[in-house]
């Protein structure tokens, strides 16, 4: 089965990274068949599980306030800033492979 | 011409009043520096995890309870992925199948035709409150090409209530935001202060001929204030019917508020339909909550959310303090509304009451037209009045006991706004203002008064 255009065109508009080349087509269209397989389990009846989580406790957390102050630090990782805010490009930017 | 029903729903984020954010522990506050609020969970650093602030849970019980909601014991947590560059995970954290509250239900009251007298109570289904994080800012520099970001916000706790679509004209839309804002203020959830955005409000807004399907809706954001609201959602229904009566089609798209213009604008970035891709967040279990029947024996109560022990101890909401002051009182329900309409008058009412002999229904007057007209000249709050309640029951006293005539009693109000620190007596004697309570004196002056005016007495005798 082959991955239609628009289907292509909307996956790189939702990652942002363009795959368009054969090889990046063929790697998700493999990828799709692998996937796939789980088509042969009868899951009829069956309640989607959506955590290996699902039984244990969720932590609760005082509302203290324990962290942040640390602008320098955060600062480091930003390829461009001006003052103390991050600099990013105008709009969406599609990334190139 | 066939009628045209307008229908408005309404999705509102509040934010949850809180001291650390939703799922880490970076203080929440309005003004900061720049990225001086933000941990490396709030920056999106690998290896950082979400821990869920109790407190914020709390938040959206209250708010759930006191808006008639079922409360969900079981509700999960998902991502929605979208890009921009306020979001640095990509996603943000959110409640889109199972969210903490649904079913609820709204009251609010409109006044028919302006008058205050004629006031009819709607209600507004509520279809759910889910927790999720706020974003970040984003500064945009067009001249520098850039946006400049600031996460301070990013991973602030928000409450999200959506309004199903009953209402039909900007003003129930206000109506109800704002009752909204009172009963968030009331149980201290959120401070749902408009201006510091607090509280964010969206509007759904479609038009359709009586019996035929829902017209296709439209999004409008960028609203800043609830008299903007009306305006939006009003300018919007105007819109989209001249639309449709010259044979145009309404497009399901996103449009913004233009506050200066009146009017609104398609929004550039919304382009066509979002794929969200929602699913599960990996790194949350299941948020359980309990009641008094399922609480569990053995818990550590730090980790437990009671249900019913929130229930129990909720305030008085906004509607149930306004019957009380009517029913104490004897005031009008019209009353009840501006008293609770305006922050502190209420309690500065109840000081008056105590303070003076005037029964609660003349007081009414003096608090709602003159106190509250001074005030609303100078655009002042209850709390930065210079007459304090004490000083008005004084004032009111005099009235009450006759020393003094109404008239004389408004010009000693004036005298007191003036804030020079005098009391009601010390005018009153300044001004000479007492009423003459010796009857054979007021004789003698009504005498005098008609001895002089020989002419006009006669012609009045005459008929």
């Amino acid at each position: 089965q082959k991955v239609r255009a628009e289907v292509l065109e909307h996956l790189e508009h939702l990652a942002l990274v363009d795959f368009r080349d054969s090889e990046g087509v063929e790697r998700l269209q493999r990828a799709i068949q692998f996937a796939d397989q789980l088509h042969e389990v009868n899951t009829d009846g069956v309640e989607p599980m959506d955590s290996v989580l699902e039984d244990r406790c969720l932590y609760l957390r005082e509302d203290d306030v324990t962290e942040g102050n640390c602008t320098k630090e955060l600062l480091k990782n930003a390829r461009e800033k001006v003052e103390e805010y991050f600099v990013a490009p105008p709009g969406i930017v599609l990334l190139i492979k | 011409l066939a009628p045209w029903v307008p229908v408005v729903g309404l999705e509102i984020h509040a934010q949850i009043s809180s001291n650390s954010k939703l799922f880490s522990g970076s203080q929440v506050q309005f003004a900061a520096p720049p990225n001086s609020l933000v941990s490396f969970f709030d920056a999106s650093l690998p290896g950082t995890l979400p821990v869920l602030n109790r407190r914020c849970v709390e938040a959206a019980v209250m708010t759930g309870l006191a808006l008639n909601c079922s409360i969900n014991k079981k509700s999960l947590f998902d991502r929605k992925h979208y890009f921009y560059a306020d979001l640095p995970a990509g996603y943000q954290i959110t409640q889109q199948r199972v969210p903490i509250a649904v079913n609820g239900s709204l009251s609010y009251s409109l006044c028919i035709d302006n008058k205050m007298s004629q006031m009819v109570t709607k209600t507004v289904r509520i279809k759910q409150i889910q927790l999720e994080q706020d974003s970040g800012k984003s500064l945009h520099d067009d001249t520098r090409s850039q946006t400049l970001v600031d996460l301070n916000r990013a991973g602030v706790g928000l409450m999200e209530v959506v309004m199903e679509p009953d209402m039909c004209c900007g003003e129930e839309a206000a109506a109800a935001v704002r009752e909204l804002q009172l009963i968030l203020q009331t149980l201290g959830s959120s401070q749902a202060v408009m201006a510091e955005g607090q509280l964010r409000v969206d509007a759904n807004v479609s038009v359709h001929h009586p019996g035929e399907p829902y017209g296709v809706r439209t999004e409008v954001k960028n609203i800043n204030s609830i008299r903007f609201l009306a305006k939006a959602v009003d300018y919007e229904i105007q819109r989209q019917i001249e639309e449709l009566e010259s044979g145009g089609t309404i497009l399901n798209e996103t449009r913004a508020f233009d506050s200066k213009l009146g009017c609104t604008v398609p929004m550039r970035d919304k382009e066509g339909k979002q794929d969200y891709r929602f699913m599960p967040e990996p790194n949350l279990p299941p948020l359980i909550l309990y009641d008094a029947k399922s609480l569990p024996a053995n818990m550590n109560h730090q980790q437990v959310v009671n249900i019913d022990w929130i229930h129990e101890r909720l305030p008085d909401l906004p509607s149930v303090k306004r019957a009380k002051l009517v029913e104490q009182y004897g005031i009008l329900p019209e009353h009840s509304f501006t008293l609770l309409n305006e922050d502190g008058l209420a309690e500065f009412f109840e000081n008056v009451v105590k303070q003076t002999q005037m029964k609660p229904k003349k007081v009414i007057g003096w608090i709602l037209k003159d106190l509250l007209s001074y005030l609303k000249q100078r655009s002042l709050t209850v709390k930065e009045s210079p007459v304090s309640s004490l000083l008005l029951a004084d004032l009111l006293n005099l009235l009450e006991k006759k020393e003094i005539s109404s008239t004389a009693a408004k010009q000693v109000l004036a005298e007191l706004w003036k804030g020079e620190g005098k009391t009601p007596l010390g005018i009153v004697k300044e001004k000479k203002l007492e009423l003459m309570q010796d009857q054979k004196e007021l004789e003698e002056i009504c005498q005098a008064v008609i001895d002089s005016q020989e002419n006009e007495v006669i012609m009045m005798v005459l008929g």
